[in-house]
């Protein structure tokens, strides 16, 4: 019950604000915290709550997905990857369908697993589908570097790292939103450090706040924000007890070895220069993209699906024409509905 | 000869030597043992129970038990949930040539010891042998038929508003520990399926006669799924406490690092209990007294608000309580 009086404690300090203010979390993972604990309920109607960009497995490109479905489409090859693709539509199918069609798709929690798979399977390609922005980029690296030390030349790795900064930049410079503040993401935080988001403050004068995943820290992290009104803008961190101003400096090191920055396609965002991971010519004997010539075809998007303005804080799952009818976690139109971080899961999964 | 042949299944010579050496010898009582084309039963005179499932676990042996655990588990519970005293099963096996004749000894003889434990018999059988590739290993299917006494009447649509929710222990256990063997996931929970049968724990509740209103297994779809199917059928709603759900620490850890509801996930020696407010105390004390209900806690209570299953969650706001949506797979970060 102690949880619950700092809750409420936080609560009645936020209602003392009456100024309208909009904050947009950006990690996937703090939309589930708000959902599942009702936080957005416990909120004045002045304080609105955003989602953005920072679901992985949502701003996949379709393009991105249609790609893994050709990789796992081809005869004998073994796609190995994170459970929360599996359910992600791309343009006619999903790596769960063509699992139920014969592929040989497997779900594996890290790469590492992967490895084992490769190591098992000498005869025959292992694709290790690698996504997800700077959280899971390290250990790819570092799994990449066990493959060549392990001379694994049937293990390759389908890179389409994101990586979040440059993100949250297109998404002010698209000036649709009059954000106030954001609430910035942990886990991601904890390997590029907080220092990375002083141009937030600097260049675009909105202030961020580094938060964690318990109620309390969201709930702490917006109230932070609140009192930042009115004062210059800064970021500060309420999640000191893991992210450090600098980050992980062994693991940004480990990317830096393996991959190099490049343009990529974000659902809802389109093409963001510097913004993706690719796999550098150092180690291009790991990339899928090198080694298979793979054609996914030409990619469609369902034309009312309203994930592309969900994901840059336009649009709230329940405006979308599809949400909750057309579109449930059983039958996902966007992938927004489909991983467990994604908005409008969290929001279908915890309606009131 | 270590291997099921597909003459097993033949009804030959190799069927008889497997009939005889495996299933008689570990199955051994009279109506079994007379081979007759069916079981005939004495049973008492009123109403009987009667179920089926079918059981395609993979993998076949975890932490806490094996297939056939479950096969007599499952359907010994699925009678108990009715308040039926369970009483004889059948057991169908399809096996894949080429199945290892010492698992399946070992699965047989698990099977056995489960059934002598939950005090069942298994009076009747059959044995497919299907080609390489027609069948993963080895599905069971049993079937069983349990004793109802005249008064009792327990059924998920009884549920009324003021009843107390009770669960008999931890949730989560067999799911997590399925999942965390399955598909090489490799972390490790350090966790037991709870796999039991729970039969006895259910005929010492029997004595609170009317006011026991349902009993559910929260096998598949886990504890979220029954909650709905009760309040469904009862036309009622219901108010769980977070606070008050009993989780194994590596259980919730495993949910959060693999973003998972412990309310998803199975259990397969658990039960939740619908009962009159004015003896939850009692039935509570009941449960703790009992092997398999040592965890029991009350999780909340019905209310009418029709249908709705909410959460009183950790720091106090309400939320849903949904059913999971089929697959659970683990997230990426």
């Amino acid at each position: 019950m102690e949880e619950a009086k700092i809750v409420q404690g936080l609560i009645k300090e936020i209602k003392k604000c009456t100024l309208p203010l909009a904050f947009m979390e950006v990690c996937g993972t703090h939309t589930m915290t708000i959902s599942r604990y009702g936080l957005r309920n416990m909120l004045p109607a002045n304080i609105r709550l955003l989602s953005g960009p920072g679901c992985p497995v949502c701003v996949t490109a379709t393009r991105e997905i249609d790609t893994g479905i050709a990789f796992a489409r081809t005869p004998g090859l073994i796609l190995t990857t994170f459970g929360d693709m599996l359910r992600v539509p791309g343009s006619h199918s999903s790596l769960l369908r063509e699992r139920a069609g014969g592929s040989d798709v497997r779900v594996v929690y890290s790469i590492l697993e992967a490895l084992q798979i490769a190591k098992e399977n000498p005869n025959r390609p292992v694709i290790f589908y690698s996504v997800g922005f700077e959280t899971t980029a390290p250990s790819a690296a570092f799994g990449i570097m066990e493959a060549k030390k392990a001379n694994l030349q049937n293990f390759s790795v389908l890179c389409i790292h994101k990586t979040l900064p440059n993100a949250l930049r297109a998404l002010l410079d698209s000036g649709e939103l009059g954000l106030n503040g954001f609430i910035l993401p942990g886990h991601v935080s904890a390997i590029i450090g907080a220092d990375v988001y002083d141009f937030l403050a600097e260049e675009y004068g909105i202030s961020g706040v580094v938060a964690g995943f318990e109620p309390r820290d969201v709930l702490g992290a917006i109230l932070m924000l609140i009192r930042r009104q009115g004062s210059a803008a800064k970021i500060e961190n309420e999640y000191r007890r893991v992210v450090k101003a600098k980050g992980n400096p062994a693991a940004l090191a480990a990317m830096q070895q393996v991959f190099e920055p490049c343009d990529s396609e974000w659902r809802g965002l389109g093409v963001i220069p510097g913004s993706g991971l690719r796999i550098n010519a150092r180690w291009q004997d790991f990339d899928a993209l090198r080694r298979f010539a793979v054609e996914p075809g030409e990619s469609v998007e369902h034309k009312a699906c309203a994930c592309g303005d969900i994901l840059r804080g336009v649009k709230l799952p329940a405006e979308c024409a599809l949400f909750g009818a057309l579109c449930t976690p059983e039958n996902p139109v966007g992938p927004c509905m489909v991983s467990s971080e994604g908005s409008c899961a969290a929001y279908y999964r915890y309606r009131e | 000869m270590d291997k099921i042949l597909l003459g097993h299944g033949g009804g030959g010579r190799l069927s008889q030597q497997l009939i005889n050496d495996m299933f008689l010898r570990y199955f051994d009582n009279p109506v079994l043992n007379s081979l007759e084309d069916a079981a005939a039963l004495a049973l008492p005179h009123g109403r009987i129970a009667f179920t089926t499932d079918s059981y395609v676990v993979t993998p076949r042996f975890f932490p806490g038990g094996n297939i056939g655990k479950l096969a007599i588990c499952g359907t010994v519970n699925d009678l108990a949930m009715r308040g039926a005293y369970p009483r004889y099963l059948s057991a169908g096996f399809i096996i894949e040539e080429g199945f290892s004749l010492s698992e399946l000894e070992e699965i047989v003889r698990t099977m056995a010891h489960t059934a002598a434990a939950a005090g069942v018999q298994i009076v009747t059988g059959d044995t497919k042998v299907v080609g390489k590739g027609a069948a993963d290993g080895m599905f069971i299917n049993t079937a069983g038929i349990g004793v109802l006494d005249e008064h009792v009447s327990i059924s998920a649509a009884n549920a009324q508003p003021g009843d107390k929710v009770i669960i008999s222990g931890t949730i989560g256990d067999h799911g997590m520990t399925i999942l965390s063997l399955r598909e090489g996931l490799s972390f490790k929970a350090n966790l037991e399926s709870d796999c039991a049968p729970l039969n006895g724990l259910v005929g010492e509740l029997l004595r609170f006669k009317q006011d026991i209103h349902v009993l559910r297994d929260p096998t598949r779809g886990g504890v979220a799924s029954t909650l709905n199917e009760i309040a469904a059928s009862s036309k009622t709603g219901m108010m769980i406490n977070e606070t008050s759900l009993p989780l194994k620490p590596q259980v919730k850890a495993s949910c959060e690092l693999l973003g998972l509801d412990p309310l998803h996930l199975a259990n397969e020696g658990k039960l939740i209990a619908v009962v009159a407010g004015s003896v939850a105390e009692q039935v509570l004390a009941v449960f703790q007294g009992h092997e398999y209900g040592k965890d029991a806690r009350i999780i909340g209570e019905v209310t009418a608000d029709t249908r709705r299953v909410a959460l009183r969650t950790f720091i106090g706001s309400t939320r849903i309580i949904d059913i999971s949506s089929g697959e659970l797979l683990p997230r990426i970060c």
